[in-house]
């Protein structure tokens, strides 16, 4: 397969307005992946689909990543009135919601090329474009990242829960899902499960 | 009760005597039919026990109607989420009396290994009266043949009279329980209460 | 192959997307959760103009057991016995894909001897779900139980093996990262030899009786055809593809283990319709047992664990990896990200019996409600694997 670097700049030749991103995989160099913008994924999808020479035909898996905020204290070291100091700054990255695309060429044997979608954030703009008018087998796999991490596909054409009940409100595969309250009964609990038993079963003394 | 000597007796001289209750209980005891109701994995042990090598019907339960109209015994075989539970309720809302409940292998008793599921209901026996509990994740056909047996040694010895008189000759007690609705976050109601009813614990401090 | 131009505007899914008006004339029936013919707790929304299929959804999430958060809360391995009940009847290949991948994901290599106990597993598991899966079709065909108790039959005699290898009938939970849990008891290979030796003769009853009987050929041939095209668009792996005329086999493509050491050929199918999907996984078994007496033939001595693995404690460094093989039933892969901790940040199972689904409403419209549920049962669904 051809480098990342290589499609990116073709890519970026063909499809007016891309603008893509390496992200590298430390673990698995030959997984990297390609960022695109939502607004032009579905362009760029298409190329990657009917070009002749990369015919990425076969979209194998779709899968939703959590982000949540994150706020890290970083050490800098900066000059100040003429002494170095070190000083604590708060650095928070905001958090979102990212779609990874695993894409395989079955009549050329290539792959994988993994694309990634980010959302803007993770609370009121969650939109990112669906790929299902390009890959067929994006249908399901979209409706399961909107069912369980709420990221709406504009262009999905039957955006509904796929495997929670269409009454549920949550999104539960988040980070920040609370789970509902209904398994007390335990026989050995310890941790979280220990605080949450004890609010149900009153401690007594055990009579020995 | 007839005495077991005298009955013995009468037997060796080819007179049969019996009771009204034995009778009852051994035609039903010796044919429950289990609704085919498979769930997850314990449903597939639940198919080999109706295969040639563990062979059910040797024990009466030949036929796994498909309806639960014509079914006495709901074998819950699997995990029971809580999509699914207001249908597992219902059917067995839809099955007469007399009927069974077998809760197979460990996530029908308790949610099992699936216990800290968002959408896993966290026993059957939170919404339904279960009979027999089968632990094993999955239980081997030979445990669901146990089973079987240790609930036809239930029914053998259900009287039908009296205040511990099974359920379906008893006006007063249900035999069919509220179905539980979708909510926006878990079933409503989670549980049943009066049906479900744990063990009260005392934990040392 | 055409020019992917050609292809994209030749393939013309039908569908019918949801809320569309209905006439007050149709009948709308829901076929199960709990029903005999739906492979576990499935349910289709149909509406029938008469007998023929108008709109058919599929409802699945009726055994969506979180098997995701739970491994995103549990450490690597402790995840691995839920990936034995995540397609229930082949617990061993499942168990194989999440190997593969955190073996991939922390560049662990794994020992020759275990390789090949993997194949033999795999290759054991891919004979019995076959003979498994033609059972159901069958019964599902109203051939009420008896092609399944045959069926069953072998199976059972696969599971002993299975229980004498690891402990367990189904639930096997038998790899770790690095290699396998336990060798081969002695005498087991042996066992293995004798199965793979009477195995033809099973397979030629079974054909024997099934292959050219006149109400199989009439309810399975032309039923629910598929273009390549399509197929490889909508992502179906495995039988399904074949069926189609695809050779796309991951066995060969990826060529993943040492499947490159073994002879064995791909059957690929002409028209995608039922009756190629049976016979294909008829033929995939044969060629299964060719490749399992390769494997018993070579099967090298030595350690079944990698010495360096580290079981506790196991941290793989921050990334991520996407490892796939070639399951029974399509393409089984998983999506691992990881942060440097010991759980897992995200667990993603890409499951091919949920994918296969996407073309259910496509095969079935026009057809009468009788084909619907032979066209579900090639398509070979288990919901652990759907719903996981």
């Amino acid at each position: 397969m051809k480098s990342l670097a290589q499609l990116k700049s073709e890519i970026e030749a063909a499809v007016t307005g891309a603008r893509l991103e390496i992200l590298p995989n430390p673990a698995v160099p030959a997984q990297s992946s390609l960022r695109v913008d939502p607004a032009q994924a579905s362009a760029v999808a298409r190329f990657l689909r009917d070009t002749p020479q990369l015919q990425f035909d076969f979209c194998s898996n779709v899968t939703g990543v959590d982000w949540p905020e994150r706020t890290e204290k970083v050490k800098l070291k900066q000059v100040v009135d003429g002494a170095e100091q070190e000083i604590e700054e708060t650095r928070s990255s905001l958090g979102f919601l990212e779609v990874v695309y695993h894409l395989y060429s079955v009549a050329l044997k290539d792959g994988p090329l993994i694309l990634r979608q980010r959302t803007v954030n993770r609370s009121d703009d969650c939109r990112v474009a669906s790929l299902t008018p390009i890959w067929r087998s994006c249908e399901f796999q979209e409706r399961e990242v909107f069912d369980l991490f709420g990221v709406q596909f504009t262009d999905h054409p039957d955006l509904r829960r796929i495997l929670m009940w269409d009454g549920f409100v949550d999104h539960p595969m988040r980070k920040d899902y609370v789970e509902p309250d209904d398994y007390e009964y335990e026989p050995t609990p310890h941790d979280e499960v220990l605080e949450r038993a004890q609010q149900h079963y009153p401690t007594q003394e055990a009579s020995t | 009760m007839i005495d077991e000597g005298l009955k013995n007796e009468l037997a060796k001289q080819g007179v049969f005597v019996t009771s009204l209750q034995e009778l009852y209980n051994w035609g039903r005891s010796n044919s429950v039919w289990p609704l085919s109701f498979g769930l997850a994995c314990c449903a597939i042990e639940m198919m080999a026990a109706s295969m040639a090598r563990f062979d059910i019907s040797r024990f009466g339960s030949e036929v796994f109607r498909p309806s639960p109209r014509q079914a006495d015994l709901m074998i819950v075989a699997g995990t029971v989420t809580k999509k699914m539970a207001p249908q597992v309720v219902r059917l067995y809302n839809q099955m007469p009396e007399p009927k069974y409940v077998i809760a197979m292998g460990a996530c029908a008793i308790s949610g099992g290994p699936f216990k800290q599921g968002y959408n896993v209901l966290k026993g059957i026996d939170r919404f339904l009266p279960v009979d027999v509990h089968i632990p094993g994740c999955p239980p081997r056909p030979e445990a669901l043949l146990h089973a079987l047996i240790t609930l036809q040694k239930k029914i053998a010895g259900e009287s039908l009279t009296g205040p511990d008189r099974r359920r379906h000759l008893d006006p007063t007690a249900p035999s069919e329980f509220p179905v539980p609705e979708f909510g926006a976050h878990d079933l409503v109601p989670p549980r049943n209460d009066a049906v479900w009813r744990p063990v009260p614990l005392i934990r040392p401090t | 192959m055409n020019l992917p131009a050609q292809r994209a505007a030749s393939f013309q899914p039908r569908y019918t997307p949801n809320g569309t008006e209905q006439d007050g004339e149709l009948l709308e029936i829901s076929l199960g959760p709990q029903h005999p013919s739906t492979h576990g707790v499935f349910r289709m929304d149909a509406t029938l103009d008469g007998e023929q299929v108008v709109k058919l959804k599929p409802v699945c999430g009726y055994l969506h057991r979180n098997h995701e958060k739970i491994a995103e809360g549990a450490s690597y391995l402790a995840a691995m016995p839920y990936t034995d009940r995540l397609d229930y009847f082949c617990s061993l290949t499942s168990n194989w894909a999440y190997a593969l991948t955190v073996e991939k994901l922390a560049g662990l290599a794994v020992p020759e001897r275990a390789e090949y106990l993997r194949i033999i597993t795999a290759e054991l598991t891919r004979v019995q779900n076959h003979a498994c899966v033609c059972g159901f079709l069958l019964q599902d065909m109203g051939a009420l139980g008896t092609p399944l108790m045959y069926a069953f039959r072998e199976r059972e005699k696969v599971l002993d093996l299975f229980e004498s290898l690891t402990g367990a009938r189904m639930m096997c939970n038998y790899l770790r990262f690095g290699g396998c849990r336990n060798d081969a008891p002695a005498g087991w290979l042996d066992a293995v030899s004798q199965l793979v030796a009477s195995f033809p003769q099973f397979l030629d009853e079974f054909e024997a009786l099934l292959t050219t009987n006149e109400i199989l050929l009439a309810r399975t041939q032309g039923i629910g055809p598929l273009t390549p095209e399509l197929a490889i668009n909508a992502g179906l792996t495995g039988p399904l593809l074949r069926a189609a005329g695809v050779n796309y086999d991951l066995r060969k493509v990826d060529r993943y283990g040492f499947y490159d050491r073994f002879e064995f050929r791909i059957p690929l199918g002409d028209h995608g319709d039922v009756y190629d999907r049976y016979m294909i996984r008829v033929l995939e078994m044969r060629e299964s047992l060719k490749i399992l007496e390769q494997a018993l033939k070579s099967i090298p001595t030595g350690p079944v664990m990698d010495p360096k693995a580290k079981l506790r404690g196991f941290r793989p460094k921050a990334g991520e990896a996407y490892g796939r093989l070639e399951s029974p039933k399509g393409e089984l892969g998983f999506y691992l990200i990881s942060d440097g901790g010991p759980n897992p940040y995200r667990y993603r199972i890409r499951p091919p019996s949920f994918i296969n689904l996407t073309l259910l409403e496509d095969m079935c419209l026009g057809r009468p409600l009788a084909d619907v549920v032979v066209i579900l049962g090639s398509i070979d669904i288990v919901m652990g694997e759907v719903d996981r």
